[in-house]
């Protein structure tokens, strides 16, 4: 299945919850949050999401803000 | 008499809010933090890469004991923003946000709409609301009726340096709102338009780019720090009227003789 993580297209096989792609692209150690489909989602909800094709993922972190 | 701000219980250690982008180098934001001691300093989010780039700069910030306050920076919408903020909420650990909605890509002028629909939405999942504005009088009163107790009005265009473009309406909206925490925010460009504002009683200034792209960052942090102290401890003591006519200063009371015209 292909799955858009900030704005890049990757592929995956299915089934994957977003903790296993999480694990997979070197996040789950890191301080991020994460929105599937425009929608936050809850640290607490990772292992009970299981993604679609199609979906799009945006990872964020801390940045530098005015 | 000048009793630090406090906001949910947070007594801040100063009235300068910093922002924290477009530092020469991270070395130069650490100093222009420890130098001017703001009472916030505002974060943002941004795409996070393999190599962790966040998490470096989350490095330098934490270490310093000073509240964050997180943006929506970038948004266009209600929706948009309501989402970066609950991700901001859960990344920051904190429920403050300063809510942008962009509305005007040239003046960066935000949205009244869209901040009036998200600051709704936000205030109702339990978030204390910075909502980044215009000076206009009917948004400052909606947004208060929608529950925020902080208003942060532009001085001028973020980034412009113009200073208090529109002094009038700031005061009336000092006047108008003598209850609320009132913050000018966006559009500074030297320390004496944040003394401006604190001598019209505002309770605090944000800014970034005038620190950030200043010559030196962290002597200007600090000018500002000391620009807002004046300000402020200006605006409690009694600023006088001014006058047309002229009124001697030194006592005329005894003057001497050579002073009396003939």
């Amino acid at each position: 299945m292909k799955v858009i993580i900030n704005g890049e297209e990757k592929t995956f096989e299915a089934p994957l919850n977003l903790y296993g792609i999480l694990e997979q692209q070197g996040y789950v150690e890191m301080l991020i949050a994460v929105a599937r489909n425009g929608s936050f989602v809850p640290k607490e909800q990772y292992q009970s999401i299981n993604l679609e094709s199609g979906d799009t993922l945006e990872i964020l972190a801390p940045m530098q803000g005015g | 008499m000048n009793a630090p701000l406090t906001i949910n219980g947070h007594t801040l250690q100063s009235r300068l809010f910093l922002g924290t982008a477009g530092y020469p180098s991270p070395d130069t934001l650490a100093r222009a933090i420890e130098t001017s001691k703001p009472g916030l300093i505002t974060v943002s989010l941004r795409r996070e890469n393999a190599a962790g780039k966040g998490q470096k700069f989350w490095d330098i910030l934490k270490n310093f004991d000073v509240p964050v306050l997180p943006n929506t920076a970038g948004c266009y919408s209600a929706r948009e923003a309501i989402t970066t903020a609950e991700m901001a909420r859960e990344v920051f650990q904190t429920n403050w946000i300063k809510l942008e909605v962009i509305g005007d890509d040239y003046t960066l002028q935000p949205d009244p709409y869209g901040l009036l629909e998200a600051a709704q939405a936000l205030i109702e999942k339990g978030f204390e609301v910075f909502p980044y504005m215009t000076d206009d009088i009917v948004l400052a009163e909606k947004l208060v009726q929608t529950g925020c107790s902080i208003l942060m009005p532009w001085g001028a265009p973020i980034g412009s340096g113009r200073g208090l473009n529109n002094p009038y309406a700031l005061k009336t909206l000092r006047t108008r709102y003598p209850g609320q925490t009132l913050v000018v925010d966006a559009g500074i460009g030297a320390p004496s338009h944040a003394a401006a504002a604190m001598e019209m009683g505002y309770d605090a200034v944000l800014l970034n780019t005038a620190v950030a792209k200043a010559a030196e960052p962290v002597e200007m942090a600090r000018a500002f720090a000391q620009a807002i102290e004046a300000g402020r401890s200006a605006y409690l003591s009694g600023i006088i009227a001014p006058q047309e006519n002229a009124s001697a200063s030194t006592p005329l009371v005894d003057k001497p003789l050579w002073h009396q015209s003939a």
